[in-house]
């Protein structure tokens, strides 16, 4: 099973994972986001109905 | 492979190789996740080891990224190949986050093993200017209004960043630094055990394939949004 006690460094192992969830999250998102835009603009500029 | 260089080409055969790189990830995160969690506690480190899970995929991935940047800001500016400055451009957002990871876990688990959160010593520093030359790389890009000119200018940046990689690599070998020296890539083998190199693999492949799927999306986003932009502009010039 899982260790999830990270007695006196749960102060540091937490946060680094925490970050690291977080901006992969966030390039996610940003990466995802980009890519739909990019795909409406295109779609506007061929004359498709970007719905 | 070089068909591939041909942006329709890349567009058609990479259709569906997201979403597959994406589950290939996310599963491989999983893995390593349960892995990093139920790996024995380092005699030395105690749970700090955790955090080499997430900090050395991150480095080893700030410095890969960067190596293709520079590659493919050779191809743009050496042939002038649109894909390849796409695929320069796309990579510069994802490995500027990957070095900013490096640096802020690389500084957690400085403080509890070092005493301290930051040392201008080679290993941090060299990393440091790594991330640099990302936001510059970036900065410069936006900073030009002319794409063809941008791309251009900050291919030179990017190749001259690439000096940088053997100087992060080996600040550790050529200078006297409180970073430890490579244990895993290694003349004499891995300096750890099977048990903590097991997960601290799967994480770095992990990252790898989480990479590629965000890189692969982000080329074919940049590759529209340009598709766009020149019929927008050819509309426009028609009207």
């Amino acid at each position: 099973m899982p260790d999830l006690n990270m007695g006196e460094y749960g102060a540091y192992v937490w946060p680094a994972w925490g970050v690291s969830a977080l901006v992969m999250a966030a390039l996610v998102w940003s990466v995802l986001s980009k890519a739909r835009k990019a795909k409406r603009a295109l779609d506007q500029a061929e004359g498709r109905d970007p719905s | 492979m070089f068909g591939l260089a041909n942006p329709q080409r890349f567009m058609s055969a990479t259709r569906r190789l997201p979403a597959v790189l994406g589950v290939a990830a996310g599963l491989l995160l999983a893995a390593g996740v349960w892995l990093g969690f139920t790996a024995p506690e380092d005699y030395q480190q105690g749970d700090t080891v955790r955090i080499m899970f997430v900090h050395v995929p991150a480095s080893w991935l700030s410095l890969a990224v960067y190596a293709a940047m520079g590659g493919a800001s050779f191809f743009a500016l050496v042939f002038r190949h649109p894909l390849a400055d796409a695929a320069a451009r796309a990579a510069a957002p994802i490995g500027a986050a990957f070095t900013a990871l490096a640096l802020i876990t690389g500084s957690l688990w400085g403080r509890p093993m070092w005493g301290t959160w930051w040392e201008w010593d080679a290993r941090l520093t060299s990393v440091l200017v790594l991330f640099l030359f990302y936001l510059g790389y970036m900065a410069l890009r936006a900073s030009i209004d002319d794409e063809q000119k941008a791309g251009r200018a900050a291919a030179v940046l990017a190749l001259a960043g690439l000096i940088n990689l053997p100087i992060v690599k080996f600040s550790v070998d050529w200078w006297n630094t409180l970073h430890q020296p490579a244990s895993v890539f290694r003349a004499d083998g891995p300096a750890m055990t099977a048990d903590i190199l097991t997960p601290l693999l799967v994480m770095g492949v992990a990252y790898t394939v989480f990479f590629a799927a965000l890189w692969v999306t982000a080329i074919r986003a940049e590759v529209n949004q340009r598709r766009a932009n020149a019929l927008a502009l050819r509309a426009a010039g028609g009207a």
